[in-house]
């Protein structure tokens, strides 16, 4: 029970990530891959901060600043200098490893001990266990995320991002800089992705360099995963709800996969085997129902040739 | 009073793709100016709007509008002057938001936009009565994605888009070219109703002859990046297709070709 409990608790907090993905993949429709090197970077500045003896929710909040300010560089490569969105956050992600391993002072992982955190105190107030604790607060959070994402994506300048994704030559012609717009989207949702390795770090009390491995792989399946269990749902809560529930979901197989015994390293293969699928098989579908729906005679020609056929006697 | 001076402009310079659509072109347009444009393929009217609205930097000259020179503008920066229509139904609207976000964001068309709420309900009945004037039925359904309208129904959205917030210019690229004879009419009168209505200073262009002669108080024609004939007030009124062939062979020396001109019979 306590792998599932715990399962759960990191499927809502990397659900935050997830949420991140969401706003650069599906409603700017930009694959940003900073997402790795920005959720580590979270990880490591916030557990860094916290042991230099800055209080902890001001460090998750650098944690957040910093995801923030790396979605920014990605932004900036991207919409300044024209770079390929893939390659503007590939760049970012390579550079942000080397500045990681200097945020943690050359090491590769920078554990916090016994060092309080945001998570720490709840188990010391509720007297609940770390895992439980982290599904408490990774809740609220979520709740006051999507809240906020809500409430931002339904204001004019988030109207202005989401028509950005939509159709960038009308949006320009109605007088909006597009390249803010997607720098605002690249930045905010990084931040959400640095939020969510702070988080996800305190959690498991360490911040490793290669913890955000394979994250932008984990949103994507989320996101999928999200959207075959609701639907094509309209309301945009709805949809944001969505991505954190197949983040739940995703963490949960993980969980089960483990204990029925898969390697933990053979699950970055099976989220890719996942995401890959779910991303053919709409297009595998389009081509059966093309070709299954071709036949070689117009059926409607014929049939209107009979008609006008049998009118004419 | 809008005014392009000496404007050229050369696509990919210095390639053999070198293309020159824009030489020397000198333009006033009236406030109130309704001017429709014709030429055939390739002799520069899109890319003159383009200029017109800042798509790309203009190699060299001037564009005015209303005294302010905005040749150096983005496109962004002169949208708050001008509204547009686009060949392409597509391009005009945002297919995945509602009719009523589409038209609260042109409504926004200019303006700085901040952390308001994007739908304001009061801004809703105006869409409504607006909408209604389309006479498409579109008023009970402004909550519906534009993506599910027909490309007819998103032109005349699109149109009163480019015209809630009142441009300064508005833009009209073959707007009705992409639609089936019977909606093209029905937009194109559309069109005339709004910008009269509105008084507004507009430059269409179309294929059709006929409609060029009929609609709007000033016709030009273009050739070669350059405006070959410029004719307004009655003696645009009593212009025949016949005629317009003619100036066309007179002024360029050779036959108009347009693959997708209709002389209108
Ligand atoms: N972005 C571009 N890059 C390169 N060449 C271009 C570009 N836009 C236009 N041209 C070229 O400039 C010339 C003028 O094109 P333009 O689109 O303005 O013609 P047009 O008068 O609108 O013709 P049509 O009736 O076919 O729409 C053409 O030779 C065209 O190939
Ligand atoms: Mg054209």
């Amino acid at each position: 029970m306590g792998s599932l409990q715990s399962g759960v608790a990191q499927g809502v907090l990397w659900g935050i990530m997830v949420l991140g993905v969401y706003i650069t993949y599906k409603l700017l429709d930009i694959p940003d891959l900073t997402a790795d090197g920005s959720f580590t970077l979270g990880g490591c500045v916030t557990t860094v901060a916290i042991l230099a003896g800055i209080d902890p929710i001001l460090a998750t909040l650098m944690g957040l600043g910093a995801g923030f300010l790396a979605g920014a560089v990605t932004g900036i490569l991207h919409t300044v200098f024209e770079i390929p969105a893939i390659l503007a956050g590939i760049l970012t992600q390579i550079g942000l490893w080397s500045v990681n391993l200097r945020i943690m002072g050359g090491k590769a992982n920078n554990p916090l001990l016994k060092a309080d955190s945001t998570i720490s105190f709840f188990t010391d107030a509720l007297g609940v266990t770390q895992s439980q604790a982290s599904l408490l607060l990774g809740v609220l959070l979520v709740i006051a995320v999507i809240l906020i994402l809500y409430w931002f994506f339904g204001t004019e300048i988030g109207s202005a991002l989401r028509a950005t994704g939509d159709n960038e030559d009308m949006i320009r012609a109605l007088g909006v800089n597009t390249g803010h717009t997607k720098l605002l989207a690249l930045a905010l949702s990084n931040a959400l992705i640095g939020l969510s390795g702070a988080m996800v770090a305190q959690m498991q009390k360490y911040a490793d360099i290669n913890m955000g491995r394979g994250a932008i792989v984990i949103g994507l399946a989320a996101i999928v995963i999200g959207e075959v269990l609701l639907g094509r749902a309209k309301n945009f809560g709805v949809k944001l709800f969505s991505a954190i529930l197949g983040s739940i979901v995703y963490f949960i197989i993980q969980a089960l996969v483990l204990r029925f015994g898969m390697d933990a390293n053979d699950m970055k293969l099976l989220s890719a085997i996942m995401v890959a699928v779910a991303l053919a098989i709409p297009v595998a579908m389009r081509r059966y129902n093309t070709k299954k729906s071709y036949v070689e005679y117009d059926l409607y020609g014929a049939e209107a040739e009979q008609k006008t056929g049998g009118a004419e006697k | 009073m809008i005014e392009l001076k000496h404007i050229s402009k050369t696509f990919n310079k210095g390639t053999v793709n070198e293309k020159r659509a824009l030489s020397n072109l000198n333009l006033t347009i009236a406030d109130g100016d309704f001017i429709t444009v014709i030429g055939g393929n390739g002799a520069g009217k899109s890319t003159m709007l383009n200029a017109l609205a800042g798509v790309f930097p203009v190699d060299c000259g001037t564009i005015t509008i209303d005294g302010v020179n905005v040749t150096m503008e983005p496109e962004h920066k002169r949208a708050k002057y001008i509204g547009r229509v686009f060949q392409d139904p597509m391009k005009g609207t945002c297919a995945g938001m509602q009719i009523e976000e589409n038209l609260s964001l042109a409504k926004r068309r200019g303006k700085t936009r901040g952390l308001g709420w994007q739908l304001k309900a009061e801004e809703r009945v105006l869409y409504r009565e607006q909408l209604a004037t389309l006479g498409l039925g579109l008023e009970t359904r402004l909550s519906d994605k534009v993506g599910l309208l027909s490309g007819g129904q998103r032109q005349a959205v699109t149109l009163l888009m480019a015209t809630l917030q009142k441009p300064k210019l508005l833009l009209l690229d073959e707007h009705t070219a992409a639609l089936d004879p019977a909606t093209a009419a029905k937009v194109l009168k559309l069109t005339c109703e709004i910008v009269e209505e509105n008084k507004l200073t507009s430059l269409m262009v179309t294929h059709n002859m006929r409609d060029a002669i009929a609609i709007g108080n000033r016709l030009i024609m273009m050739d070669n990046g350059r405006i070959i004939y410029d004719v307004a007030g009655e003696e645009k009124k009593r212009l025949t297709v016949e005629d317009l062939l003619h100036k066309f062979e007179e002024a360029s020396g050779t036959e108009f070709a347009n693959d997708r001109m209709m002389l209108g019979n």
